[in-house]
């Protein structure tokens, strides 16, 4: 048994009591939700709050709900729910191809959306996923609640725009019309964190070209979206030719590191290799939902 | 409402046919099992009972400067810190370890490994212990550490064990075997010659429950009772006893149900030995279990073998001599547990299943500043290194030879009439029928079907393999003249009581550690005796209660106890043959035994049964003379030679040429290990070792940085394989039994680890074949396959 340093543990029973107790502890207080990213690294003493703030009894914050253009998540949806609802493989196939490929059962049963992105992990998949949906955070802290778009909610590994006084509580994703998306990760083991990963979401005009595009990448060294990529697709007709320019620029644009996963050089080809099937396989299915 | 007790009770035979004796039966020792009633040394409680935990080294390699201990001893749940002084000061610093080399228990003069035992605190509750380790103030000197082993011998390469007397190097021993002049002859003459480094890097058992122990010393009576998760409890007795000066009639080890051993839980570790000394010091049991990390990280590792291979053959593929020459890394202490008058073990088999002219083998071992071990993870005493060896080394040669890697095996095996083979090396094959398991095998798979997909996949640019393996295990050891662990030699008692009702209890010298010894012995007596399994009770694991012998590693449970239990069981049945001719006033040359019954010889209508001659046994007749009551006998067995089980192994894979990861379709494995006590538990055995073998083939690595931290400390590091990875076993079989084995018995626990790397190897070179890979080295990771399908393979260490 792997035992952590001491630390204090409170049951908030809303979101207000939660920002209460967050207010009250400072921030040496961390929110637990599922626990499997936090509690791993507390029983390594590589991470050791003070207090911890179980989030688990606000149901409140378990939902997905399509309102609207906009399917909202809530924070503490399990990414069980998220694999599992028709509605979320219908309109972002991306979000089922990661959820299927993150961890395993036990883990999914219990990790929530909330704290994949909140943990931050620089091999996180939902983190790629909401980039790569151009997602919102709606977090509320003591002076209410404010929307954070993906691009300024990383601040690079185990940071976000999430301040110790605040909670994530929902994810917003915009419905776009004629759009496809897709996820592809190579692992070493099921249930390894990513050697890289790549996602790409896709929206068509009415002519068939590419109305907008986004192509991110999973443990390759990135912040965001890969533009110089998405660039390439703007405008244009998708066709293999593009797929390869993308994934030869998204390659070049990466920045991995070498360890245990791989070295560089493999790395580099899988941003390539990834970035090429995610786009083929988005792009056929933003075509099937226009013939559709 | 169906309760559990209600249901059915065995699918796998009806109880109309439920074999008495041996059969598919369910284990006995599952329903405990699975309903959470295991008793493990974590669950022990005792009253009074403290918590202990080790203080280790964050480094690989420094000079120990000062420990205090002052804050730490100041926490008010703590009750002592033992350090390495103090350890000098009781004689205790310094234990022998399995290879006639000594371990460090705590850290007095030099770390040399990162994960070492430094202080052992021991406090009213394991939380209090650990956070207490944070309260110890070390200072460390460093030194610059030894972690390539190739670089062991260099000229400025650091000493490592300065602590031995004369040493000046990190070289502990240069071990050959074979005739090296008759060799070289052979490969000199030889129409084709290839070569190939074949590394086994570093890997870990890693068993479910990690190792710990509960020590109870009573100071009035001077009893030392022992809870440990330990593979050999009787060893560990003598062993105590000599190390820790407690007479051994004062100790007893007790070893529960254990979580998986591997030969991870052979040894003596510190830990064991603190837990000890702290009872001792502080007049209460203590408790030490240790966690994941330091299990990965400090407990023994296994392999870690750089072998250079050659194959000489003739233009025709007849297999003509096999060399090789090994850089054997045995980390900081040289305490791999082998039983043989050579350093490596069984290795020496490298010469697999097949008729061979001559062979040479030597192998160096050195110190590095890592974990101390090496025979571990059901490797048979680096039977699965020799295997992996050999078996790469024959696909080399018949990729060089452009012939069919089955067809090449089948021509170069040793043939049934060959047996008892004598090999190159020393071995006495005692009996095999390869070429059988080979077809059946290829059958099994549809080989010839399986080669036309893989051309026409080729064709498209597809990735498939086929990988063959065949191996000959070595199990079983004794003799004891031959075959020790320091000095004690592998014999194994049992001892059988038939109670009056006609009950058995059979007691063993051996442990389980999962291998369903509770079923599988009290099946053999059944077979013996006509007793049904559920009427015989199995007793293990307590030195106090069962006769004295070796335990439980390199597949020796069945081939030495198993032969131990059929011959107790022959002596009660003998023995029920003189009273059964008592009571039925005959001779006893003139009774018949069939399963459960003495009869008269031409009147099948006399006899008495069994449970007739136990209750006799007790009761108030006059017993023929030298029978002075009880239907009770004891044995120990010394085995005449070793097993040697052998399969053929068929691995079907698949891999994306654009990520290079391996996808292992279908495995096919032929095992043969000679009579056949419970065949679902056999298949268990199988499953479990092919399991492994993926996990070795695909992705176990325990690799350490130039500083030498262990990088593979944790789950989320050191990968183990899943459901996920495997796919579903067809496992078939033939029998072979042992003609010196009191059943033909030749034991499976290893089979399926030593068979199973080299042919999942073997299919992703196969598949790989297009690109010009013919030689990788294992964990093939996606990373790994990729660059060799650069055509730039690097060894993993």
């Amino acid at each position: 048994m792997q035992i952590p340093a001491p630390f204090d543990y409170e049951r908030a029973s809303s979101v207000n009591d939660a920002l209460e107790l967050l207010a009250r502890h400072g921030p040496e207080s961390r929110v637990v939700a599922g626990g499997h990213s936090l509690l791993p690294m507390m029983k390594l003493r590589l991470a050791r709050p003070e207090w911890l703030i179980d989030i688990n009894d606000l149901f409140e914050l378990d939902f997905i709900l399509l309102e609207g253009d906009h399917l909202r998540v809530g924070a503490l949806t399990r990414h069980t729910a998220l694999l599992e609802s028709a509605e979320v493989a219908r309109l972002f196939p991306i979000i089922s191809d990661a959820e299927a490929v993150i961890a395993d059962p036990v883990v999914r049963n219990r990790g929530t959306i909330g704290g994949s992105l909140c943990q931050a992990d620089p091999a996180e998949d939902l983190s790629t996923v909401c980039d790569v949906l151009r997602a919102v955070a709606v977090v509320r802290g003591p002076g209410g609640e404010r929307l954070v778009d993906m691009k300024d909610f990383h601040r690079g590994p185990y940071e976000t725009a999430v301040a110790p006084d605040e909670l994530l509580c929902e994810v917003r994703f915009a419905v776009r019309p004629n759009s496809g998306s897709a996820y592809e990760k190579v692992e070493r083991r099921v249930g390894d964190w990513a050697v890289a990963a790549a996602g790409a979401a896709i929206s068509l005009a009415d002519d068939g070209s590419v109305d907008a595009a986004a192509i991110g990448l999973t443990a390759l060294g990135l912040d965001g979206t890969v533009a110089e990529a998405e660039g390439v697709l703007l405008g244009q007709q998708p066709r293999e030719e593009l797929f390869v320019e993308a994934g030869r620029v998204a390659a070049s644009a990466c920045d991995p590191i070498a360890d245990q996963r791989g070295g560089i050089d493999y790395k580099r080809h899988l941003a390539d290799e990834l970035t090429r099937r995610v786009l083929r396989l988005a792009c056929a299915r933003a075509a099937g939902t226009q013939e559709g | 409402m169906t309760v559990i007790h209600d249901r059915p009770g065995n699918p796998a035979a009806g109880d109309a046919d439920r074999p008495i004796g041996y059969g598919r039966i369910q284990r006995k020792e599952d329903p405990r099992f699975v309903r959470g009633q295991g008793h493990y040394i974590d669950d022990m409680v005792l009253p009074g009972m403290l918590h202990g935990a080790i203080l280790r080294a964050p480094v690989a390699h420094a000079r120990l400067v000062s420990i205090d201990t002052t804050n730490a001893l100041a926490h008010p749940k703590v009750l002592a810190v033992i350090t390495g002084k103090d350890l000098l000061a009781l004689k205790l610093a310094w234990a022998p370890t399995l290879s006639a080399d000594v371990q460090a228990v705590l850290v007095t003069d030099k770390v040399r490994f990162q994960g070492q035992e430094v202080a052992f605190v021991v406090a009213e509750d394991r939380y209090a212990a650990r956070d207490a380790l944070e309260l110890i103030d070390v200072e460390y000197d460093l030194l610059p550490p030894v972690i390539d082993a190739r670089k062991a011998l260099d000229p400025d390469a650091p000493l490592i064990r300065d602590d031995l007397e004369g040493r000046t190097d990190n070289r502990i021993f240069d071990w050959e075997i074979g005739d090296e002049a008759e060799t070289e002859a052979i490969f000199a003459a030889a129409d084709v010659v290839v070569a190939q480094e074949v590394v086994y890097p570093r890997v870990h058992p890693a068993p479910m429950e990690t190792c710990g122990a509960v020590a109870d010393f009573d100071a009035v009576s001077g009893k030392l009772t022992l809870y440990e998760t330990t593979q050999a409890p009787h060893a560990h007795r003598t062993l105590f006893a000599i190390v820790a000066g407690i007479p051994e009639h004062k100790i007893r080890i007790v070893s529960p149900d254990i979580g998986g051993g591997f030969g991870n839980k052979v040894g003596i570790y510190p830990g064991y030995i603190l837990a000890v000394v702290g009872s001792i010091v502080t007049g209460k049991p203590v408790k030490w279990v240790e966690d994941r990390s330091e299990n990965l990280m400090s407990t023994s590792f296994a392999r870690d073998y750089i072998m250079q291979g050659e194959i000489a053959a003739t233009k025709d593929g007849k297999i003509l001599a096999l060399r090789t020459s090994v850089l054997a890394d045995h980390g900081a202490f040289n305490a791999t547990a082998q039983p043989t008058k050579n350093p490596a073990g069984f290795f020496s088999i490298f010469t697999g299943s097949y008729d061979l002219k001559a062979a040479f083998c030597k192998v160096r071992g050195v110190y590095t500043n890592k974990a101390p071990g090496g025979v571990a993870y059901a490797c048979s005493f680096r039977v699965t290194e020799a295997v992996y060896l050999v078996e790469r080394m024959v696909d080399i040669l018949a990729r060089k030879l452009d012939m069919d890697p089955a067809e090449l095996r089948l021509k170069n095996f040793i043939k049934p009439e060959q047996f008892p083979y004598a090999n190159k090396t020393g071995w006495v094959y005692d009996s095999g029928s390869y070429e059988e398991a080979m077809r059946l095998s290829m059958k099994m798979a549809g080989y010839e079907e399986l080669r036309r997909e893989q051309a026409e996949k080729r064709e498209r640019g597809e990735l498939m393999g086929i990988g063959v393996a065949f191996f000959t295990e070595v199990v079983g050891a004794g003799p004891r003249k031959h075959f020790d662990i320091v000095g004690l030699g592998m014999a194994d008692g049992a001892e059988l009581r038939v109670h009056p009702t006609g009950k058995a209890v059979v007691r063993l010298s051996v442990q389980s550690q999962g291998q369903g010894h509770e079923t599988t012995f009290a099946q053999i007596v059944a077979e013996e005796l006509g007793i049904p399994p559920e009427n015989i009770d199995v007793v293990h694991g307590d030195t106090d209660q069962t006769p004295f012998g070796l335990g439980t590693y390199g597949s020796r449970s069945t081939p030495v106890s198993g032969g131990a239990v059929a011959l107790v069981a022959r002596k009660v049945r003998e023995k029920a043959k003189l009273i059964a001719a008592a009571m039925l006033e005959t001779r006893p040359e003139d009774l018949e035994w069939e399963k459960g019954r003495w009869f008269v010889k031409g009147d099948p209508g006399a006899g008495k049964t069994i449970e007739e001659i136990a209750m006799a046994a007790h009761g108030t007749m006059t017993l023929p003379e030298g029978i002075d009551g009880n239907l009770d006998a004891e044995v120990t067995y010394d085995p005449p030679n070793l097993t040697f089980p052998f399969g053929a192994y068929i691995c079907v894979v698949d891999i994306d040429p654009g990520t290079g990861h391996v996808k292992v379709r279908r495995f096919i494995a032929v095992d043969d290990c000679g009579t056949r006590i419970n065949p679902m538990i056999i298949e268990g055995q199988v499953h479990g070792g092919l399991t492994d073998g993926v996990g070795m083939a695909l992705m176990e690595i325990i690799e350490f940085d130039e500083a030498g931290n262990c990088l593979g400390g944790s789950f989320m590091d050191y990968l183990i394989p899943t459901a996920m990875e495997v796919p579903d076993w067809e496992t078939g079989f033939t029998v072979t039994p042992s003609p010196h084995h009191p059943i033909g018995a030749k034991g499976i626990g290893e089979s399926a680890t030593v068979g199973s790397p080299p042919a999942i190897v073997n299919a992703i070179v196969d598949a790989l074949a297009p690109y010009g890979v013919v030689h990788m080295d294992m964990p093939c990771t996606p990373a790994r396959v990729w660059e060799a399908m650069q055509g730039r393979p690097r060894p993993p260490i």
